[in-house]
């Protein structure tokens, strides 16, 4: 578990301060994937810096099972980095040691004996698909490989929370892949507690159980991503879910729908029956305008706009919001015009 | 002019010369890394980009480290002849050139050796940092292991710095290449042993940084750079 509380970190440069934090507060339940989402400038390199302890908030505490890191110091500093392992933005892999030898790093550092190091290092390398690269050099290993390394080696002296600070940045989709599968099994294999900071929504929908949203140093939204989706409003659910705008410009008569309205729908169960027990149940014609289907994580998420025809079509609604279907009536202009 | 010395009196007169200058060379090479290397680690790691970034320290080494580079060689050699006398005993012959030679050398490779420091990735130190390596670890796993090719070159380079040295040292406080060239072959009008003693010097040279070049290959893991 890791909680992030009133961070705080303003930098001055030439008599005018910038607060890269401005009173940030997060938490992230043990073994979940938290993703801190932000566009450049919101902060986000600040505070995964101030997470890896190295630098210091101004103000603010960052607690890792409960113990407040930020004022410690020295040898007490170091042993509490090891609690956070780091992946690093960009390539952080000494280039003069193996893949294996720089898995070995942070053993080194905690005084871990060289049998268990070794065993140590081969279990990692195993965990991130890369036992037979033990011996390679990075400059041979490909950009991905190297940050699979990068991830064994955060993961080497146990750490209970893995910070990693754009993790895919400067890869291609199918390399992405690669590392975020392995994050994720660094979460259900070993049990870390993970934070992403990514400006990389894909991450976000792949691996995050929880999001926070950093605006201008702020956080402007937190919480789990099946929430936050269904919330009206956002920002979270109108990037990671399907467009349906496009719909209500092609329906500008409404196509003589008695109800217009924006639908999320959170699970196996719902996406596939929902809909159509409705328009059977009620016997209401319903036709969608808009919006599709798409996974968060292992979950299908869906968004559609809906148009329903006949007497029972609020019943309908109505049953479907029972059924916890988020259903948003599209405002509807006087001529009867979806807006 | 003098008649031409027979080529085997020129190898009596060249070989123990030889000898002199390499080990010259070999030892203020030595005793430059020794003291150079920490004079350089200190230099890089009190700078703004090194862990402990201490200006006043940093400003006062560096001061030190220039000023004593900036001395012309053949200077530094009368300056400090009390104190090679202290040292050696005397102040003439190949041991005693060793202290001038072993002071120029000492600011030499300390300011190389900085320069190779500065050169190791931020985000890789900074990586070994979250780690919870210490100073002395960083020190020596990352910042001298990453830049053990710099290393390695700036040893070369000091070397070879210190051929064209020990050559200055030898003509004014004898022995070595240098001081056969001047007292034997210029002063003596013998361009036999004046050409052969500067060949020597050369290959001597050239033979240096043929092998640094080869361990720096040897110990370098980085990729080479694909031939176009």
């Amino acid at each position: 578990m890791i909680t992030v509380e009133n961070l705080t970190k303003t930098f001055t440069q030439s008599n005018t301060s910038v607060a890269a934090l401005d009173d940030v507060s997060l938490q992230v339940p043990d073994g979940s994937v938290c993703g801190v989402v932000g566009t450049s400038g919101a902060g986000k390199s600040t505070l995964a810096r101030c997470i890896a302890l190295l630098e210091k908030p101004d103000s603010g505490a960052i607690r890792v099972d409960g113990t407040d890191l930020v004022s410690l110091e020295g040898s007490k500093l170091r042993a509490a980095r090891r609690r956070i392992g780091v992946v690093p933005q960009g390539d952080s892999l000494l280039r003069q040691r193996t893949a294996a030898g720089n898995v070995a790093l942070p053993l080194e550092s905690a005084k871990v004996p060289a049998a268990q190091r070794r065993s140590r290092v081969a279990e990692l390398l195993d965990l991130v698909g890369l036992a037979d690269k033990s011996s390679v050099y990075p400059d041979h290993l490909s950009g991905g490989q190297r940050q699979r390394v990068a991830v064994a080696r955060a993961l080497a002296a146990k750490p209970s929370v893995l910070l990693a600070d754009e993790p895919t940045s400067a890869l291609d989709p199918g390399t992405t892949d690669s590392v975020l599968t392995v994050l994720e099994r660094a979460r259900s294999e070993l049990g870390v507690t993970v934070l992403v900071v990514t400006h990389d929504m894909a991450v976000v929908r792949r691996i995050a159980d929880d999001v926070a949203v950093l605006e201008e140093g702020r956080v402007v939204e937190h919480g789990k991503v099946l929430d936050l989706v269904s919330e009206p409003g956002s920002r979270i659910g109108s990037t990671l879910l399907p467009e349906t705008d496009q719909a209500s410009t092609l329906q500008l008569d409404s196509g003589g729908h008695d109800v217009v309205a924006e639908v999320v729908l959170v699970g196996f169960a719902a996406v596939g029956a929902l809909l159509p027990e409705a328009s059977s149940r009620f016997g209401v014609e319903l036709s969608i305008l808009g919006g599709g289907l798409t996974r968060l994580g292992d979950t299908p998420v869906a968004k559609f706009r809906v148009g329903l025809s006949g007497e029972r079509s609020e019943s309908a609604l109505k049953w479907m919001i029972e059924r916890d279907a988020h259903v948003r009536r599209a405002p509807v202009s006087v001529d009867g015009v979806a807006a | 002019m003098s008649d031409v010395t027979p080529w085997s009196e020129v190898l009596e007169l060249v070989r123990p010369a030889t000898v002199e200058t390499l080990y010259m060379v070999l030892m203020s090479t030595l005793v430059g890394v020794v003291g150079g290397l920490p004079l350089g680690v200190w230099l890089h790691m009190t700078s703004h980009v090194g862990l402990t970034p201490k200006p006043l320290v940093h400003r006062v080494l560096g001061a030190v480290v220039d000023v004593t580079r900036s001395i012309p060689f053949v200077v530094l050699l009368v300056v400090v002849g009390s104190l090679t006398r202290l040292l050696m005993g005397q102040a003439f012959g190949s041991s005693a050139a060793i202290v001038p030679l072993a002071i120029a050398a000492v600011p030499f490779f300390a300011r190389l050796t900085s320069n190779a420091l500065r050169e190791v990735d931020s985000a890789i130190v900074e990586a070994a940092v979250t780690t919870g390596a210490g100073k002395f670890r960083i020190v020596w796993t990352v910042l001298l292991s990453e830049a053990r090719a710099a290393l390695v070159g700036a040893v070369g380079v000091t070397m070879l710095a210190l051929i064209g040295y020990a050559a200055m040292a030898g003509a004014i406080a004898g022995g070595g290449l240098g001081a056969t060239a001047i007292l034997d072959g210029y002063n003596a009008y013998d361009d036999r042993v004046l050409y052969v003693s500067v060949v020597l010097l050369g290959i001597l040279a050239w033979g240096m940084q043929l092998l640094t070049d080869w361990v720096t290959k040897l110990v370098d893991r980085r990729r080479a750079a694909t031939n176009v």
